[in-house]
């Protein structure tokens, strides 16, 4: 449990730092360290996949504020301070380096299911009950359309609403409104 | 000339068929083999692309309307909803699947097998395909229109040639 407290108040104190401090680059760097808490935290709360979509939505909405931000405010890094971020750039490329080949090495054989290690995995079940669950032999299709189906009804909602987004966006009314707003 | 050269249209005409083909098999095989509604939909979708590549947007226009797209879209998804609404009504649980439990068993390895989940898996790809072809069509319409400003638009009915 501590780790949840001591993740809260690193995330608490970035907030208070991106909200308060006058650097806009430093500001949007505390919203993504905010992110990485919370990808952390659901990561200690034994949801992988939710933990990865976090950290892979955050970064993408890092580097979109970094580009939109960088243009109004340009921070130079000039001198000692560039051999030092140099040196700690390398030391975490090296720190990420070792922890991918400890990965690597604790993965199973080719063609063995990684949840194979873990006996009560959930993956474990699907594997063994889906064909006398749903009789349909493909195991990833009984997953998405009879164990999961309001997940699938939830992207094809999310297809749908784009759609209708993008038809109304690019029709020929909304252009008009962007000629001569007052028609 | 609309489109690409004469090689290009020639064996384009010939693989769309196959392509769709392809589609129809990966969607209607999809609770047997890899595959299943959004992989087919795509595949259908890009039969299309292909034409609209090779022969220019009108001649893909007169082939599927943009209503009739459209309409299939809603069709796709209102299909999918009332199959979660059937599971509701005659199964007791919204999407359950009450083909399976209740009706129609089937035989493993058989196309009649699975229930509801190949149902399911033909609104899905009915949806993914016409919403695909809907999404590229609306991005060809956008670049010509912002290139110059008297081309066709998304609303226009299929209009006369120019040149």
């Amino acid at each position: 449990m501590a780790v949840f407290y001591i993740l809260l108040l690193f995330m608490i104190i970035a907030a208070i730092i991106a909200v308060e401090t006058k650097d806009l680059l430093s500001s949007v760097i505390c919203v993504g360290a905010i992110g990485f808490g919370g990808s952390l935290m659901f990561l200690f709360l034994r949801a992988p996949d939710i933990a990865i979509t976090q950290i892979v939505v955050e970064v993408l909405g890092l580097i979109v504020l970094i580009r939109a931000t960088i243009a109004r405010d340009v921070t130079l890094i000039s001198g000692d301070r560039e051999f030092f971020g140099t040196v700690v750039s390398v030391v975490i490329i090296f720190v990420i380096f070792l922890a991918g080949m400890q990965i690597f090495e604790s993965l199973p054989e080719f063609g063995v299911p990684v949840f194979s290690a873990v006996s009560d995995a959930a993956s474990q079940t699907y594997v063994s009950n889906a064909l006398n669950d749903t009789g349909a032999t493909n195991i990833v299709t009984s997953v998405y359309l009879d164990y999961r189906a309001y997940d699938t009804l939830g992207e094809a909602t999310v297809l749908f609403t784009a759609i209708i987004g993008a038809t109304v966006i690019l029709r020929d009314k909304s252009r008009k409104l962007l000629e001569d707003p007052d028609a | 000339m609309k489109g690409m050269t004469v090689i290009v249209k020639t064996v384009s005409s010939w693989v769309k068929v196959l392509i769709f083909l392809f589609g129809i098999y990966i969607i209607l095989f999809g609770h047997l083999t890899p595959g299943g509604g959004f992989a087919g939909g795509v595949i259908l979708a890009s039969s299309y692309v292909l034409l609209m590549l090779a022969f220019g947007r009108e001649f893909v226009e007169d082939n599927l309307p943009l209503p009739v797209a459209s309409r299939l879209d809603c069709l796709g998804a209102l299909l999918f909803a009332l199959i979660a609404v059937l599971g509701l009504a005659l199964g007791g649980t919204f999407f359950v699947n009450f083909l399976y439990q209740k009706y129609l068993v089937g035989e493993p390895f058989k196309l009649v097998s699975g229930g509801t989940i190949p149902l399911s898996n033909l609104a899905i790809g009915l949806k993914v395909g016409a919403s695909l072809f809907l999404v590229i069509f609306a991005l060809s319409v956008f670049r010509c229109d912002s290139e110059k400003p008297g081309s066709p638009r998304l609303s226009d009915p299929p209009a006369e040639k120019k040149e």
